[in-house]
């Protein structure tokens, strides 16, 4: 200890910032659970991927100059018929599956996250008013959280996108599927973080660090924001990660409907979609790759968050 | 409590006020419905005589008000696609949708309670650690998947079972069709009630063990454990009968939510069943079919929730007391 003190500041920082890391509870029971470490490398390794995927992907298929029309429903390259520059076979427009799984998982991520987020940024801004203001503030929003919690997130998304459709006429759907996608998803899970913010704001508003900066004059925007936020936003993060698996899985239900993203721009509820059109003339490949792909995701996904919900859960230690 | 019941009664009231005004709303967001039934060549006078025959001429506060005035005799308009009533487009549909969700929920309870009894029970066994993981995997699987699997397996590897439609129907009490009285009827219902019910069953599962888990630690069981009860009794009559109070509060909210969820069952199944009917409506921007089903499934959600806060209410004596100070 004595030696790393004398070895400079910086190093100093590093080394302590590890250890912390290293000897933290949560990284200690995150080690003893094999599936999670199993469902948290396959995560990483799918984010990855979907990230680098136009390095990784052999065409690109957004683009139509790349995509022919004669490689269409070629098997997967160990089966007869196969061929060896599409490795999973190809789809219904000859669009390389492997390539358009990798694009797929990018688009369906992208728009999770980007989902859970606006769901997120909204709950955890209407909890904080909600909890902090009290009184009528608080009565009209918990009655509007109390409505939509009755209606399945589903259900939601799709009344959203058929108002944005039926707004966005004449415009094609290629220029606001992305959008609405967010949008429906944001605007079907913002409750659970409202309600989780409201009660955690409700307790520590009471308490004396809150009135101190209340009486040294802080602006109460200020107080909610650097005070009351960071002292509260802890329980979200197992709501986050448990809704990012229902976002992927929404996406890919309003896409496998028909109400997502086009066949141009694929995500993986579209492929499946496109693939269950040929399931009855066999090509099983077009379905099953993309699937097994969106099935290990959100298990992966799920089983940290199960496994977050008891190592964060203060009763279960 | 008669105070309890009226404030309850208006609140469900107040929530339908406010879901059919959001379906008025949708009216002034609608595009233009004529594009949907007229093509491209049709002359422009007969445009103009659609467009006044659906009442769009009209300004907008006459046509909130002229379907407000339709709506509470269940005159929910013309379907835009279909140029029929859409209450007479519903009313085709509900029982396929009715006896679909009536079958999961089924399927749900009997086979999920028994399951989480026996993982509450068996707590570390084979079988329990099985259904467990089972359970994970029913929730992370998006039901259409699941459908498609089934789909994949039963009806085109193994040919068992069809993989759409109704089978054949029977009339029954002049309007309602049902397939329960069929053969083919009956084996068309396995497959989308299984894929409906799954995600509810594994809920129940889940519900069912961790009520269990905890009732088993409660005193009244170990009281009977003292009295040198069996095993059996204990396990059977004393602590399932008060897991199974929850358990059928939450089997009778999940039913509004198997309704709603019968939309993606529907469509994979080709099942001609009102979640179907929503779906169609919401790709081609048929608003009045979008509005009735939003304010149906409203009611019905609404309903069910006063019920069960009013059946608490008569249940649950510390409630009561609450309710009356």
């Amino acid at each position: 200890m004595a030696q790393e003190k004398t070895s400079g500041q910086a190093n100093t920082v590093q080394e302590s910032l590890w250890s912390r890391f290293r000897n933290h509870d949560l990284t200690y029971q995150f080690l003893r659970s094999p599936i999670t470490v199993v469902a948290a490398v396959i995560c990483l390794v799918l984010i990855l991927s979907a990230i680098c995927a136009p390095w990784l992907a052999t065409m690109n298929p957004f683009d139509p100059k790349q995509v022919l029309l004669m490689d269409a429903n070629i098997p997967p390259v160990w089966i007869e018929g196969g061929d060896p520059r599409f490795v999973f076979g190809t789809d219904d427009q000859g669009r390389d599956l492997y390539s358009a799984i990798l694009y797929g998982l990018r688009v369906s991520l992208a728009i999770g996250a980007g989902g859970v987020a606006l769901a997120a940024a909204i709950g955890i801004t209407l909890g904080l008013m909600a909890g902090y203001f009290g009184g009528r503030t608080d009565a009209i929003i918990m009655r509007i959280a109390d409505v939509q919690l009755t209606f399945p997130a589903i259900l939601i998304a799709l009344l959203v996108n058929g108002i944005v459709q039926a707004l966005a006429k004449g415009s094609s759907r290629e220029t606001w599927a992305f959008g609405v996608l967010i949008l429906s998803i944001g605007l079907s899970f913002w409750v659970q973080y409202a309600r989780t913010i409201r009660g955690s704001t409700m307790i520590e508003k009471n308490k004396d660090y809150i009135h101190a900066a209340k009486l040294v004059g802080q602006p109460t925007v200020l107080i909610m924001l650097r005070h009351l936020l960071p002292n509260v936003i802890g329980p979200t993060l197992v709501i986050l990660t448990i809704n990012m698996g229902l976002a992927i899985i929404t996406e890919a239900t309003l896409s496998f409907l028909g109400v997502g993203l086009p066949p141009t721009q694929p995500s993986l509820g579209t492929l499946i979609s496109i693939g269950n059109k040929y399931l009855f003339s066999g090509d099983w490949w077009i379905v099953t790759f993309p699937g097994v792909t969106l099935a290990i995701f959100v298990l992966s996904i799920n089983l940290i968050g199960d496994w977050l919900r008891d190592a964060l859960n203060p009763r279960l230690q | 409590m008669l105070a309890f019941i009226l404030r309850r009664l208006m609140q469900s009231v107040l929530v339908l006020v406010v879901v059919v005004l959001l379906a008025f709303t949708m009216f002034r967001f609608v595009g233009d419905p004529v594009n949907q039934i007229v093509s491209l060549d049709t002359p422009a006078e007969q445009v103009a005589e659609v467009r006044k025959s659906l009442g769009l001429d009209d300004p907008v506060p006459v046509q909130i008000m002229r379907y407000l005035y339709h709506v509470v005799q269940f005159d929910f308009g013309i379907s835009y696609q279909f140029r029929q009533p859409v209450v007479d487009l519903l009313a085709e549909r509900a029982p396929a949708t009715l006896e679909l969700a009536l079958m999961s929920s089924l399927i749900s309870l009997l086979v999920g309670i028994p399951m989480g009894v026996y993982t509450a029970l068996r707590r570390d066994g084979f079988f329990a650690r099985l259904f467990q993981s089972i359970s994970l995997i029913g929730v992370s699987l998006p039901t259409f998947l699941i459908g498609i699997l089934l789909i994949y397996l039963f009806a085109v590897t193994l040919g068992w079972l069809p993989s759409f439609g109704r089978g054949q129907v029977v009339t029954v009490y002049g309007r309602w069709t049902t397939g329960f009285l069929t053969v083919s009827g009956l084996k068309a219902l396995i497959l989308p009630s299984i894929t409906l019910g799954l995600y509810q069953m594994t809920l129940i599962m889940r519900l069912v063990r961790s009520e269990m888990l905890e009732v088993l630690r409660a005193d009244h069981i170990k009281f009977a454990r003292a009295r040198g009860l069996t095993t059996h009794s204990i396990h059977f009559r004393h602590a399932l009968k008060s897991t199974l109070v929850p358990v059928i509060t939450i089997a009778g909210l999940q039913l509004g939510s198997i309704i709603a969820f019968a939309v993606i069952t529907e469509t994979v199944f080709q099942w001609p069943g009102m979640g179907a009917l929503f779906l169609k409506a919401v790709q081609n921007v048929d608003i009045p079919i979008m509005a009735a089903y939003l304010m149906i499934i409203s009611a019905l959600f609404v309903s069910i929730n006063m019920i069960v806060d009013l059946l608490y209410a008569f249940v649950d004596p510390r409630l009561r007391t609450t309710i009356k100070n």
